[in-house]
């Protein structure tokens, strides 16, 4: 996004990085699939995440080089000075300050914080300054308890969990902007190899950007305690190349499939409460209380990524939502075998 | 009255029915007892709140663990915050602070002792009715039990439409009693420290542990009353139909958020300046030195007071606050880092050149160097606010907020409860259980806080009851847990080393560390009026004078 500037000074931090013992996790950054861990924040992908890393770099090698000196210190005092075996039982000699040494280390430390504050300083005005440019992509996200809604304004597409966004190559970059909503409590969108995390509060309304430099899935996911299944309120991000992308809007945009073959399966749908809550386009299926299911099936989770979307998972989750996700606001809908059925298969067919 | 009433034997009195000795418990507006009430009644909260710590671990010890329901976990991290913060830490801060103060100072008790028995009580209460909710929040809905919107309870999640059931109104009006207790503990220190010191001790002679509970008391009036406030017209928008965090009509959260941490930063120097104030005390006993710097220690904690008013929004930083309002934050927050480190570097001035003497009080002060040292260095990190946007809310805040209150500020408790029990009980400790406390603590500590500042590094969020596979979470999380069985076996140490002692140690005598502050001028346990005449001083130290009078502190003051 931002000039060469700043990514001589990431490559200035990066090399504070590897004089800390921490180079091993920083050195994950070098792969794409990530050894420690698929959430490792030391492995960004994306403009803003690599800012904070090469900050963050910077911070610790200071905290490291002073906790280095006031370990050797503390150290050195407590075995040099200790009372020996055979102590003369006088008391030391008695010192009760000096101010020479209180301004040196008083002054010391303001030109350390001075230091890390322009640093700081610097990279906060670097990302929160950010403005979309003419080729960004728009997304608005709506916390839920407990799953996420995307809508895509521009692009006329309302999806739920899985958020799919373009490649971003840094000579022509394609950002993805990303508006951030409450429908009920606080939220927060956190996916540590994207960029840091932004709250999603009620009549607050919040932006965050993105640009991940690689294709793949990244993952995240809640991080305001927002109620009872906050742990299972995941986040999958896919992000792809430009073209991939552009027939993924298009299929989003296809009206919901409709197959004769489910007749029952669309009927029990449509005479029962899941109309209140679950929109399928152009059916009777309007409600906004849960994701939008209209393309259901090219998701590869359900339940906010707490399961696979195998059609086993998908009749269990109709069927009985507390195995899955215990407190989760999706009720058990009481069905017949024979309407689960029938409505499982209803729901396999909205491709 | 007759002259024998005041001969009675000793014997007689301790023999007592024990109703008799309850009922002047109860009726007690002595500082000493109300201390020891304050001490015991968090001791007993520091065992439950303990207990909900080991449910926490226990089910986060693998992923996908079902050893508790997520409703269960949820109410579980609300009140172990909650005790931890407000029915331990608080309470034995105040109950060092109310046996020690008149002690030190020469004074033969508290400026107003009914106040102060008055605002024992009402924490007590507050802490009962915050345990009340187990068995009456039920309320109509049947979905009560004990609170469950985490310790900071952000709106709207306190809301009637998302916290159906009384849970929310019985930690709403715990928090407001004892609120109230602690203001009106607050004052009495205050009142006591500015007016009740014996002759001769001028407020740049008083012991630096009075000087730092003097900031403390002032920054508890400061910020408990916003607390007092935001719970009142949480209570309104609950009851009344305000909507100030209602944000369904209108209301902010984010209004909740500030009131909410302009108490809740300052409460941790609340928490934390009376650690420093023990360190202060002890670390020169044990290194047979004066405090290094006493007027630089005296300003770096005002300094403290001060500027820890204006950093709150960094616990705010991924809110959306404007970017000025971050940079500003970031500023206050690592200003804050000057006046800790000068005191850190006091203090090991303060051992430099020392006779170090190991015994269980300066382990745990030493330790609690070490552990604020690094406490301070990952707070450091986290006033970085982009690095914030990472780290907060993770694991790793949790790590880093553990090792302030946990190794620094329990650490340094510890030490207290070992330096001051001769004093309190007039017996001595058993030193090798003491050490074995230390050790086995001390472990503990380093396998739980150590390591749980990596899943937070990876990604890790707090208050999540269960995560996935294939997070590379799962080894930390192993290893975390398995530090808190070496922590409790260290409390449960510690407890029976205090309970052994009181009934079978050794006589302390009144000045077991050859010390040199007033408290060890006394008998001990001091007598009720404290001092049989009111002690005058002429210098910081005043027992260093009586035993070098020819080489005495106020030459050199």
């Amino acid at each position: 996004m931002r000039g060469g500037k700043n990514s001589n000074t990431v490559g200035l931090f990066q090399m504070f990085g590897f004089v800390l013992s921490s180079a091993a996790i920083a050195a994950a950054a070098k792969t794409t699939a990530p050894p420690l861990s698929p959430t490792n924040i030391f492995a960004p992908a994306s403009t803003p995440a690599k800012s904070i890393f090469g900050l963050s770099i910077f911070v610790l090698a200071v905290t490291a080089a002073i906790f280095i000196v006031v370990f050797i210190l503390l150290a050195y005092s407590v075995v040099k000075f200790r009372k020996r075996n055979n102590d003369d039982g006088r008391e030391p000699p008695q010192v009760y300050g000096s101010n020479q040494v209180e301004i040196a280390w008083t002054v010391i430390p303001i030109l350390i914080v001075v230091a890390l504050f322009m640093a700081t300083a610097r990279v906060i005005a670097d990302i929160q300054k950010a403005s979309p440019s003419a080729d960004a992509v728009e997304v608005v996200v709506i916390g839920h308890q407990f799953w996420w809604e995307y809508r895509y304004p521009g692009l006329h597409v309302v999806t739920a969990n899985e958020l799919h966004v373009p490649v971003s190559d840094p000579q022509h970059p394609t950002p993805t902007f990303i508006k951030l909503l409450s429908a009920d409590t606080d939220h927060s969108f956190w996916v540590p190899r994207l960029a840091g995390k932004t709250d999603l509060i009620p009549n607050h309304p919040n932006s965050m950007w993105i640009d991940p430099h690689d294709a793949g899935l990244y993952l995240g996911q809640c991080a305001q305690y927002c109620g009872t299944q906050h742990a299972k309120m995941l986040l999958r991000v896919y992000v792809e190349p430009r073209d991939e992308f552009d027939r993924w809007i298009q299929l989003q945009r296809q009206p919901a499939a409709t197959s004769d073959a489910v007749y029952e399966g669309r009927r029990v749908f449509q005479t029962t409460a899941c109309i209140s809550c679950h929109t399928v386009a152009g059916t009777v299926a309007n409600g906004r209380f849960g994701p939008d299911l209209t393309h259901l099936m090219s998701r590869e989770t359900i339940a906010a990524g707490a399961a696979p979307n195998t059609p086993e998972n998908l009749r269990l989750w109709i069927q009985k939502p507390e195995a899955i996700k215990p407190g989760s606001l999706m009720p058990a809908m009481e069905l017949t075998d024979r309407e689960l059925d029938a409505v499982t298969a209803y729901l396999e067919t909205l491709k | 009255m007759s002259t024998d009433s005041v001969t009675w034997p000793q014997a007689e009195t301790s023999a007592h029915p024990f109703v008799d000795r309850l009922h002047e418990w109860v009726t007690t507006v002595d500082h000493k007892r109300l201390g020891i009430l304050y001490i015991g009644y968090a001791l007993v909260f520091l065992v439950i709140g303990g207990i909900e710590a080991g449910i926490i671990r226990i089910q986060l010890i693998r992923a996908h663990n079902d050893f508790v329901s997520p409703q269960v976990f949820n109410r579980m991290f609300t009140m172990h915050g909650t005790t931890m913060i407000f029915f331990v830490v608080m309470p034995l801060v105040f109950g060092f602070a109310n046996y020690l103060i008149p002690l030190m100072i020469g004074a033969r008790d508290m400026a107003f002792p009914r106040l102060n028995a008055f605002s024992f009580w009402l924490t007590a209460f507050g802490g009962l009715l915050l345990y009340f909710s187990l068995i009456g929040a039920n309320g109509l809905y049947g979905a009560g039990n004990a609170p469950d919107v985490g310790w900071f309870a952000y709106a709207p999640l306190t809301s009637r439409t998302f916290s159906v059931g009384h849970s929310t109104d019985f930690w709403t009006l715990g928090l407001l009693v004892s609120g109230f207790g602690s203001i009106g503990t607050a004052i009495n220190i205050l009142a006591t420290v500015l007016c009740m010191r014996c002759p001769g001790m001028s407020l740049g002679k008083m012991p630096l542990l009075a000087w730092l509970n003097l900031v403390m008391a002032g920054l508890v009036i400061l910020a408990v009353s916003p607390l007092t406030a935001a719970q009142l017209m949480l209570l309104v928008d609950r009851y009344l139909g305000g909507h100030f965090f209602d944000t369904q009509a209108g209301g902010s959260a984010v209004i909740w958020m500030h009131f909410f941490w302009i108490f809740g930063h300052p409460e941790v120097y609340v928490l934390v300046i009376p650690a420093f104030a023990f360190a202060s005390e002890i670390i020169p006993v044990f290194s047979r030195k004066a405090i290094f710097g006493y007027p630089v220690m005296v300003a770096a904690t005002i300094c403290i007071g001060f500027i820890g008013m204006s950093v709150w929004a960094h616990h705010m930083f991924t809110v959306g606050m404007s970017s000025n309002a971050n940079t500003f934050f970031v500023l206050s927050t690592m200003a804050i880092a000057v006046p800790t480190g000068i005191k850190i570097f006091n203090w090991l001035a303060t051992m430099w050149g020392g006779k170090i003497e190991f015994k269980t009080p300066m382990l745990f002060c030493i330790a609690f160097l070490f552990q604020f040292l690094i406490a301070g260095l990952t707070g450091i990190m986290l006033s970085v606010a982009p690095f914030n946007w990472q780290l907060g809310s993770s694991y790793f805040v949790v790590a880093h907020f553990h090792y302030v209150i946990v190794g620094a500020i329990m650490f340094a408790t510890f030490g207290a409860f070992y330096y001051w029990f001769p004093k309190m009980s007039g017996k001595m400790y058993n030193e090798t259980l003491g050490k074995l406390h230390f050790w086995l603590f001390l472990i503990g500590f380093h396998l739980t806080f150590d390591f749980m500042h990596i899943p937070g590094l990876l990604g890790m969020p707090r208050r999540i009851y269960t995560y996935e596979p294939g997070r590379g979470w799962d080894i930390w999380n192993l290893i975390v847990t398995i530090g808190v069985f070496f922590q409790a076996l260290g409390i449960m140490v510690f407890v029976a080393n205090l309970l052994w002692s009181y009934f079978k140690g050794k006589a302390a005598g009144s000045d077991p560390w050859d010390a040199w502050t007033l408290e060890w001028s006394t008998n001990s346990p001091p007598p009720v009026y404290n001092f049989a005449s009111i002690p005058e001083v002429k210098s910081r130290r005043p027992l260093w004078d009586l035993k070098h009078p020819a080489d005495p502190d106020w030459k050199y003051e």
